[in-house]
């Protein structure tokens, strides 16, 4: 079953329709998912502070109720090296609309792929694996499975995106931790069905995978209308 | 739930038997059975009277005999009552033909067909339908006879939610030699659906390949008939409508934008190992293949044919469809070469496609037959068989069957389907080797046994 955390923090978001990043991520690193060191800040000092805490350079997205696609909005600034650049994009991030802070995340390498979950009307729980980032509804390069799924499950799902062979390595290319991508979906994919009840579809875009381990650098949970 | 009285009734009544109107859905039901069928057929209307010199009875209460199917064609708002005459009369199953329910607003009338198909223990299908075929034995499609094209008695069973749809695979059946176990048509679904049937049929020893068309499954239905069709030991095939009715709601997320209903379906039916077929040629093709050979293949073909060109097309549409056509070895090539006549000998290439020529004989295919059903690499064998070219005789469908009997690997064949060539046809499908009419409908043929897992 849900922890408390995660059935708090699904509670609290009603009123949104949809659980903001931060919450989101806490609800995935209360379960037990690999999320970067982040800060929610609200003022432009603490962005500076939270900044230095983390170590330069950092990414920072805007957090707003109204605002679910944050890149689309101009709420995502990569690469930030130093106060005078957070302050500058702090700067722009609290005019946007429904502004509650900013999220400021150490910046990690990787693979952007994606996860994701949705509450089929037919199927009930189902999870999506591939290739993620923003271009995500361009290249469509996934595979979807009924979930729970298992091991055995995310490899055929590997083999179904047409870039799976750049996950395992390609031409020299390191390839991503198969085995913690696997364990990251089928994880995922229980705790999918356990909030099948409150949920409508779930974004984990990107997940960053590198040859060590996968990290969910952003989540977004839509819930379920009434 | 036991569907065995049902699709094997000796007793029938027909509920809604009319005095004055002798295209009345249960008159045609009632005379196509009462004529032509085995089972004792009993006319109900509460008015009563004669017809065919035999009693109309006035409830099925008033029927003397335990009643097996009871068809019932009356108004909606009388259907409830029938309903619930037949589970006091603990019949063994019905079919409801009526329309008007929800579709038409009546909502109330939906809700109670529910709860007495819920209190029954026997299967209540329809409303809205056109009920059942069980080759032999009963009909209640309310089509006359006469108008009907009946496919043979064979192992294959349709449960379409569309009654139309139903008929139209029925004509195709026929036309391409497909043998029915049973049809049913189960309209709205108010009482009985797809998961329920498929429990019976992979159980029911008349039928080896099940076949779906569905419109959408209910709540949570879809979840539940994937896990009971991936534990059939029967293929089962489905075919979909409704898939472009993506992108109608508004989407917030990536995962709900790129997993749309029909890509949710498709997928789903792929990890259970359903074959899915995605228009009605696809489904004639799969049916008649996997009734023949229920059993699944990796997909490495070998390929016969007497001209080039049909080769060439044959080779792309496999590769199209990931199947794979492995060149033979020299070995192999030699062994073969030595056998064929000698007319053919110095002029067949046999790298795969194994082209035969224009001077192939019927010996020619079946040493060719022969020596791919010994080849270990090889699961499958498509003959494209040209009945125009001079030394081909009408024998050669029944003796390359002979072929598969003996060695036991499937063999598809292409024969073009006009009335002059269909001693060759009928050579193949009387003894279960499956024949397309076009080359893609043969590698469609070998696709429906690589899909099928479950097989």
């Amino acid at each position: 079953m849900l922890n408390e955390t995660a059935a708090a923090i699904l509670k609290e978001s009603k009123k949104y329709g949809w659980v903001l990043e931060p919450d989101a991520k806490r609800l995935f690193a209360e379960a037990g998912f690999d999320v970067p060191r982040f800060e929610w800040v609200r003022t432009e000092e603490e962005t500076v502070a939270a900044g230095e805490r983390i170590g330069w350079p950092v990414v920072a997205k805007v957090v707003s109720p109204d605002i679910v696609h944050k890149s689309d909005a101009g709420g995502v600034a990569v690469g930030i090296e130093g106060p005078e650049a957070m302050r500058e994009v702090f700067g722009r991030f609290k005019g946007i609309e429904g502004f509650e802070g900013v999220l400021v995340e150490e910046m990690l390498p990787g693979m952007e792929l994606i996860v994701g979950g949705k509450i089929d009307q037919q199927f009930g729980a189902v999870v999506i694996a591939g290739m993620g980032g923003v271009g995500v509804e361009i290249y469509k390069d996934t595979a979807i499975r009924m979930a729970p799924v298992t091991g055995d499950i995310v490899e055929s799902m590997i083999d179904d995106i047409r870039a799976g062979s750049m996950l395992r390595g390609y031409r020299g290319a390191a390839g991503v931790n198969i085995g913690e991508f696997k364990k990251l979906i089928v994880e995922f994919s229980t705790l999918i069905v356990e909030m099948a009840g409150e949920i409508e579809s779930v974004d984990l875009n990107p997940v960053l995978c590198t040859e060590e381990k996968c990290v969910i650098a952003d989540a977004r949970i839509i819930l379920k209308k009434k | 739930m036991d569907f065995r009285t049902f699709f094997e009734p000796k007793t029938m009544a027909v509920v809604g038997l009319s005095l004055s109107n002798e295209r009345h859905p249960a008159n045609i039901i009632f005379n196509k059975n009462y004529f032509r069928y085995p089972v004792k057929v009993y006319g109900v209307n509460p008015k009563g009277g004669m017809y065919h010199k035999e009693k109309i009875y006035t409830s099925i209460s008033e029927i003397p005999e335990k009643i097996d199917l009871v068809i019932v064609a009356v108004r909606a708002e009388y259907v409830p009552g029938v309903l619930r005459e037949c589970i006091d009369a603990w019949v063994g199953g019905a079919a409801v033909i009526s329309g008007g329910f929800a579709e038409t607003g009546r909502h109330d009338l939906r809700q109670q067909f529910e709860e007495l198909a819920a209190e029954a223990d026997f299967p209540i299908i329809g409303p809205n339908c056109l009920g059942i075929y069980s080759s032999g034995v009963v009909d209640s499609l309310f089509l006359p006879s006469e108008r009907m094209v009946r496919p043979e008695a064979g192992n294959v069973a349709i449960v379409s939610q569309s009654g139309g749809i139903l008929v139209d695979q029925m004509v195709k059946f026929a036309g391409q030699g497909i043998g029915l176990s049973r049809a049913v048509s189960i309209g709205n679904k108010a009482g009985v659906g797809e998961l329920e049937l498929l429990k019976y049929l992979v159980r029911d020893e008349k039928t080896d390949v099940i076949a779906f068309y569905v419109e959408g499954f209910g709540p949570g239905e879809g979840r539940e008939f994937v896990m009971a069709a991936s534990r059939s030991p029967k293929p089962v095939i489905i075919m979909k409508a409704g898939k472009s009715q993506e992108g109608i709601r508004a989407v917030t997320s990536h995962t709900a934008s790129i997993a749309g209903d029909y890509t949710v379906f498709t997928s789903i039916m792929r990890q259970f190992g359903i074959v899915e077929a995605r228009d009605e040629y696809e489904m004639v093709s799969f049916c008649e293949s996997l009734s023949c050979y229920p059993r699944g293949i990796e997909g490495r073909v070998g390929i016969v044919t007497a001209s080039g060109g049909h080769g060439a097309v044959a080779v792309d549409t496999c590769v199209a469809s990931e199947l794979i056509v492995p060149e033979f070895s020299e070995e192999t090539q030699a062994r073969i070469r030595g056998r064929l006549s000698e007319s053919v000998q110095p002029i067949a290439s046999l790298g795969n496609p194994i082209d035969l020529t224009g001077s192939a004989k019927d010996d020619d295919f079946v040493v060719a037959a022969g020596e791919l059903s010994r080849l270990p690499d090889i699961d499958c064998i498509i003959m494209l068989l040209l009945p125009y070219i001079p030394e081909v005789t009408s024998d050669v469908g029944a003796r390359l069957s002979q072929v598969y009997q003996e060695e036991g690997k499937p063999i598809v064949a292409y024969v073009p389907h006009v009335e002059k060539y269909r001693m060759i046809i009928e050579g193949f499908q009387l003894n279960n080797v499956p024949v397309s009419h076009s080359i893609e409908g043969a590698v469609l043929m070998v696709e429906a046994m690589k899909r099928c897992r479950s097989c």
